[in-house]
């Protein structure tokens, strides 16, 4: 179990503000396409809406011909009839930002994203790593550029600080107390309000932050106390001011045993570096005295994408070379693109294991190796492949008999009836009677083009559709043990009574193998 | 008679006549007395064509963990991964038809393994021809009429097996009719005899 930051004491928030996101996405794309990119020329990229189609986002050449976000792409085309219009896929740009809020946890652990084009994370005891603040900040815009991004960064106590100043400050910011007056001279939008809400503050002659700072408190608290927190000035001031409290929550929790290695140049494969990152993982679950159920291989593309590989162990283990061996013929998955340079281990699911002895005499224990062996089998056939039964209190035969991952460790043992058979189709299969009987099973049938001939049977054993559960057109079933002229033994069943209201003549069907 | 062959873990290929036979798995079961649990994998013809194991219909109650494999190439990697491994019981493969991958090279490595782990490993070939191997016994079993049951004589009696060892390594080749009885959950083979005589003697 993870747990949340301590709240007691000051935080450190980054929030990262991407304000040519769409686009630089878009050209990132372009580029991975095969698409040479001249920055000199406009581009601009466009979304269909009800009013026609729309400026969604623009390259720096466009934007000094004074085209903007919002505006109409035919007044845009009139202004500069050069510019090259592109769809905008703002399903993909969601992906890609999501994508790109993971993998800023190589910074930090905390993070989410923060509105259009923004992320933000919780920074506390993390700047150290790189440096302090001024080293971390230049890391992070240096991360950033290198995967084509443009980013304006700040670093405050609160999220609202962090946010005001990331998009309305002057450059990368850190601001280490919210009363220090570079908050109080942005403008009131930086306080993420709504419009409306800007606009009626405008009116009263509340400009800036500092304005709102000074005025009396009762009053406003009256004007605004019905308002949503959208459009509340004085709840955004609090959170800025980190009077109202306003916990960063992260999409996933943060693990809490990683190991990672940063590689001086990217690499393609990531399969050397393994041993040694869970021979490291492994020392630290041996501290703690934990076991993984499941662990992640992570790598950090220095294009910006994030690609992982996950395996499962049937039991909690920390044995290195076991969890080395779980990614073998696994990696091929991995799409390391032009290379990553970053690799993490992530053990997560983890469960108490102390140093044990299973045994009293010195043999191995076998329990152990054979849930290694499962492991094995999981890693490259899948969970879904590798199957222990389970029984089930259920009526019908093929009900009985669950299969369920191996994962999955409560399984016991069968109760054995020998009026079963010990093999059964995956679904019964119609057999056409050649020669029926009034009584009992037929005398001839043919299944699979052979004909067979009954010579002994038992039966019928009745069993009962599951009315609480099946269809109502369900019918009853009358089992037979029967062996043919071979001396194969089957078993057959009549699905259903002759007249018994729930459609035609009964049809038989092969259902199982006996020994 | 007593067993045919030295009772020691090794690789055994069993045979069947028809697909549909179930006397081959009945067969292997009976020979696996561990109490550790059983790997047993099939491919995808196998399985639609002789349905999955089903286990209220076992000889005892057993734990097995069970490999849904697509290709005969993976039958023989689980089953390599298993024998390798002397904490399963017995491994126990089938593969249907005669795979280009299941060759010489293939069965010694399996035979190899099952012997230095001490796993026994089984083979049941459906629809298969008794190519080279490198198996150490080769069995075709087949289903025979069962016995007369004690009280109803309408219905079919304690199962009867044709068993015919027909290459092994250590032990006697020869062809026998299989009786496996019940109640003892025993097993012996040597009722030496011309099967089909004998069947029809035993159900008259």
């Amino acid at each position: 179990m993870t747990t949340a930051p301590d709240m007691s004491k000051p935080r450190r928030i980054l929030s990262v503000y991407l304000p040519r996101f769409g686009m630089e996405h878009w050209e990132i794309r372009a580029r991975r396409r095969g698409e040479t990119l001249d920055s000199e020329k406009p581009c601009a990229l466009g979304l269909d809406t009800p009013r026609g189609p729309v400026v969604h986002a623009v390259n720096p050449a466009a934007e000094a011909q004074g085209i903007h976000a919002g505006a109409r792409v035919v007044d845009m085309r009139a202004l500069c009839p050069d510019l090259r219009m592109e769809h905008a896929d703002l399903h993909a740009e969601k992906h890609a930002l999501e994508r790109l809020m993971l993998w800023s946890r190589r910074w930090a652990p905390w993070s989410a994203i923060d509105g259009k084009g923004g992320l933000v994370l919780d920074v506390t005891g993390c700047a150290h790593l790189f440096g302090g603040e001024d080293g971390f900040l230049r890391k992070v815009e240096a991360d950033l550029a290198r995967a084509g991004m443009t980013c304006r960064l700040a670093i405050a106590p609160t999220h609202g600080a962090a946010w005001a100043l990331a998009r309305y400050g002057t450059g990368a910011a850190i601001c280490h107390d919210v009363m220090d007056g570079q908050l109080a001279a942005l403008s009131v939008r930086a306080l993420r309000i709504a419009g409306e809400t800007v606009t009626l503050l405008n009116r009263l002659g509340l400009k800036t932050i500092g304005d709102l700072l000074a005025t009396p408190r009762v009053p406003l608290t009256r004007r605004f106390a019905r308002n949503a927190l959208e459009e509340n000035p004085l709840m955004r001031l609090d959170q800025m001011t980190g009077k109202l409290a306003e916990p960063l929550t992260a999409p996933k929790d943060p693990p809490r045993f990683v190991v990672q290695s940063r590689l001086a140049e990217p690499v393609q494969d990531p399969t050397e570096w393994i041993p040694q990152l869970a021979e490291e993982l492994c020392t630290h679950l041996h501290d703690e005295g934990k076991g993984l159920r499941r662990v992640h291989l992570t790598v950090y593309r220095t294009d910006g994408e994030v690609s992982s590989v996950t395996c499962a162990t049937s039991q909690a283990t920390r044995d290195p070379k076991h969890i080395a061996r779980l990614f073998d013929g696994k990696l091929e998955s991995i799409d390391p693109g032009f290379g990553f340079d970053l690799i993490t281990l992530i053990g997560s699911a983890n469960e108490q294991i102390g140093t044990r002895q299973t045994r009293l005499d010195r043999k191995p224990d076998h329990s152990e190796a054979t849930a290694r062996t499962i492991d094995r089998l999981i890693a490259r056939f899948g969970p879904p492949a590798v199957l222990r039964p389970k029984h089930t209190p259920r009526h019908m035969p093929e009900r009985q008999e669950h299969w369920q991952t191996a994962l999955a460790s409560d399984a016991y043992p069968t109760p054995i009836n020998l009026q079963r058979p010990c093999r059964l189709l995956e679904h019964p299969e119609e057999i056409r009677v050649l020669y029926a009987v009034p009584e009992g099973p037929p005398a001839q049938f043919s299944w699979r083009k052979l004909v067979h001939r009954i010579n002994r049977y038992e039966g019928p054993e009745r069993i009962a559709p599951e009315w609480w559960n099946d269809r109502a057109s369900s019918r009853i079933r009358d089992y037979y043990r029967i062996e043919e002229q071979y001396g194969l033994r089957l078993w057959i069943y009549r699905n259903g009574l002759l007249n018994d209201g729930r459609g035609f003549d009964p049809l038989w069907f092969m259902h199982g193998l006996f020994l | 008679m007593t067993h045919p062959c030295p009772d020691e873990p090794t690789l055994s290929e069993v045979f069947c006549n028809r697909a549909i036979d179930a006397a081959p798995v009945g067969f292997v079961l009976a020979h696996i007395k561990s109490d550790k649990p059983v790997l047993w994998i099939q491919d995808r013809i196998s399985r639609k064509e002789s349905g999955r194991p089903y286990m209220p219909g076992m000889l005892r109650p057993m734990e097995i963990v069970y490999v849904d494999a697509k290709r005969p190439v993976d039958v023989l990697w689980a089953m390599e991964e298993g024998l390798n491994c002397s904490g399963f019981g017995a491994v126990l493969g089938e593969i249907w038809g005669d795979p280009q991958v299941l060759d010489f090279t293939a069965t010694k490595r399996l035979a190899l393994r099952a012997e230095r782990h001490e796993v026994p490993g089984w083979m049941i070939r459906r629809s298969a021809q008794p190519n080279l191997s490198a198996a150490r016994n080769r069995w075709r079993v087949a289903s025979l009429q069962s016995l007369r049951h004690p009280w109803n004589a309408q219905a079919p009696g304690t199962p009867m097996w044709e068993a015919e060892l027909f290459r092994s390594r250590n032990g006697k080749t020869g062809r026998w009719v299989v009786k496996y009885e019940n109640e003892n959950m025993h097993f012996e083979h040597g009722i030496e005899a011309d099967a089909h005589t004998f069947a029809n003697g035993a159900i008259q």
